[in-house]
């Protein structure tokens, strides 16, 4: 393996000093590495990659983006020597797959001086990224919850459908339920629906059975929220003033709000798309005459019909 | 000599008629003793709407499990069904959506992904039951590949993210999951026509026989002229059919399929046939034991939904202990039964 790849470092090294002269030399090169969609968030991700590099490449004819998908952590730790011994990038955006194992790759690529975005999930070890780029999981939990205060009075009753336990759901639920705290609005229950249509579906139709008087629900997720809504209609408990809040930004159900859909009238945004914003802003760190470093934390804006159409994205698989 | 064979036989006969019996009582208990627990938790639990959604929901990992009860009996196993389900459940969506302009969004656009859907159950049981008889690899490792296949295949149909079905064709289709007759919904008709078929076929029929026979002892199976690998592959073209009952309930349900579909559905299915009292080794198969398996996998679940006394992040461990101990209920090897018997 590590011959193989010093063999191809050696061919692209020679055809670079036979060709060198030839190609327009002074091309900025940006390595884009995440991990190989398998869901759908992710493959929203992988579209919103592949348009923002049409776009940059379109507007600075001297940018070269190189994305690239990796299958596990190992896969994309040998992606990252190969942007810098192949390709010898300038800039790496980078949404790593675990913190633990791919931050002494990263490491290693500033080292060779490249300039560093990490997107979405953190370093184990400060201090090594030029920008960070990211979602707010807090504040999806809280934009919910005080949705959920402005719609609903003391006394009403809502269910909660939560994530894969991970710290990322840890950090949704708590700013949520910290936020709700004192409205006087009841949490009857909480579980696990995984982020998962088929989960969310089958552990909404028990808190159905189980409680019979429901005003609101928090999916925290449109994956669930779809999930939810087919167990309400097939109870029949869909009208009534019932809404449901999902989470992320599904094209669905964004296109949902736009149309005015009673049962979902809003999205809390956790969009894929922050990748894009990581490609622009690593853009203007090499072109621009404003400073770039720093932490970019993306807002979780709330999605109502009037906002609706600036974050649908028809053609995205997400 | 002959007399003494014949009244040693005539009391193994009465010794396994005995353990037989444990061996059906005891999932049977274990699912009472949940039924309790759940009514005892919430008055709910026996409400109308809520058996019917736990009968419904155990469909899927039912019929699969009549399947498996087969192969597992003939000494196989199929860790590919739950992948199976997802790329069958994809193709049929991605047929229907293009048989739109064709055919329109009527019954014959759902027929059509129907029988698809069985052809390629048929045709991915067939591959796998192939491959472990005529390709001599343990079945283990076949379906080990198949199921990386089956799965990394959903996600490439989809793009990596979720495949929908036809706003249209969902409503022609929907009533095959939300629908019913006589107060029960289809997908347990389905449920129940396939295990009074599977049950018997194992248990009034040569087939069933041979299976178990081959399941005891392969060897001895082939010596007696029985056709081993044509067997042995039936049982898995049986697997890939009972894979596409379950999926042509599926579908209607959410109208979608994705990478996440189906993930784990192998493992529950193993798990309802032993809990059943089938022998995971092969040569003894239970289809009704199989049945009160996965009603008692479903129940779990649907408990833990019903109570907040177990922290969520308990749920594996209450599911692992109850699935131990209905297990250890129904080997009833270290009761008194048997050394009365001895």
């Amino acid at each position: 393996m590590l011959m193989r790849r010093a063999l191809q470092a050696v061919a692209v090294t020679g055809l670079l000093a036979f060709a060198g002269t030839a190609v327009a030399q002074e091309k900025i090169k940006i390595g884009v590495s995440y991990p190989t969609p398998t869901h759908a968030w992710a493959s929203g991700m992988n579209w919103h990659a592949e348009q923002a590099e049409k776009r940059l490449e379109a507007l600075y004819p001297d940018v070269d983006l190189i994305l690239v998908n990796s299958p596990d952590p190992g896969a994309q730790a040998s992606a990252l020597e190969d942007l810098v011994s192949v390709h010898a990038i300038d800039a790496l955006v980078v949404l790593p797959f675990e913190s633990e194992p791919l931050t002494d790759p990263v490491l290693n690529v500033k080292k060779s001086g490249a300039w560093i975005t990490v997107v979405d999930r953190g370093l184990s070890q400060p201090g090594i990224e030029d920008l960070y780029v990211a979602g707010n999981n807090p504040e999806l939990g809280k934009v919910s919850a005080t949705y959920m205060k402005g719609r609903l009075k003391e006394g009403d009753n809502i269910v909660i459908l939560r994530g894969i336990p991970t710290v990322i759901d840890n950090e949704r639920f708590d700013a949520f339920m910290a936020e709700i705290e004192g409205s006087g609005i009841n949490v009857l229950d909480d579980k696990h629906a995984n982020w998962n249509r088929d989960d969310g579906f089958e552990v909404m139709q028990d808190f159905l059975s189980r409680f019979p008087d429901i005003d609101a629900v928090w999916a925290q997720d449109d994956d669930i929220a779809i999930g939810v809504v087919a167990a309400l209609k097939q109870a029949g408990r869909d009208g009534d003033g019932m809404f449901v809040v999902g989470g992320a930004g599904m094209k669905e159900i964004i296109k949902g709000v736009m149309d005015g859909d009673e049962l979902m009238p809003v999205d809390v945004l956790y969009p894929p798309a922050m990748i894009a914003t990581a490609m622009d802003a690593t853009v203007n760190a090499l072109k621009s005459n404003g400073p770039v470093a720093g932490r970019y934390i993306l807002g979780a804006t709330l999605v109502t019909k009037e906002n609706a159409e600036n974050y649908y994205f028809p053609d995205s698989p997400f | 000599m002959t007399m003494m064979t014949a009244s040693q036989e005539a009391a193994t006969k009465k010794s396994r008629r005995f353990s037989a019996d444990f061996k059906t009582l005891g999932p049977a208990v274990a699912l009472l003793i949940l039924c309790l627990v759940g009514f005892l938790l919430n008055p709910a639990f026996i409400s109308e709407g809520n058996i019917t959604n736990l009968l419904t929901r155990s469909a899927f990992i039912g019929i699969i499990a009549v399947g498996a009860t087969f192969v597992i009996t003939a000494g196989g196993i199929d860790l590919s069904v739950g992948s199976m389900a997802a790329a069958i459940a994809g193709v049929m969506i991605i047929v229907m959506d293009g048989l739109v302009d064709t055919l329109g969004t009527g019954v014959l656009t759902v027929l059509t992904g129907c029988g698809l859907a069985i052809l390629l159950g048929i045709g991915a049981g067939w591959i796998n039951g192939a491959l472990t008889t005529k390709g001599k690899i343990e079945a283990f490792i076949v379906t080990l590949g198949t199921m990386g296949i089956y799965r990394s295949l959903v996600t490439y149909f989809a793009d990596g993210g979720t495949l929908s079905l036809d706003f249209e064709i969902r409503g022609t289709y929907r009533p095959v999951y939300y629908e019913g007759f006589l107060g029960l919904p289809f997908p347990v008709w389905v449920f129940i026509a396939v295990a009074i078929c599977g049950w018997l076929l194992l248990n009034r029929t040569a087939f069933g026989r041979y299976c178990t026979a081959i399941g005891s002892n392969e060897a001895v199976a082939r010596y007696s002229a029985i056709k081993v690998d044509r067997i042995k592959t039936m049982t898995y073209i049986i697997q890939g059919l009972c894979v596409s009952f379950a999926t042509i309930i599926y579908v209607p349900r959410l109208g979608s399929a994705s990478a996440t579909t189906g993930v784990l559905w192998e493992l529950e299915a193993i798990a309802a046939v032993i809990i059943g009292g089938t022998v995971l080794k092969g040569g003894y198969g239970r289809i009704g034991g199989t049945i009160l398996g996965a009603l008692i996998l479903t129940t779990i679940g649907n408990i833990l939904n019903f109570t907040d006394m177990i922290s969520n992040y308990l749920n594996g461990t209450m599911q692992g202990l109850i699935i131990i101990v209905a297990v250890l209920l129904q080997r009833s090897d270290w009761t008194f039964g048997k050394k009365k018997d001895a």
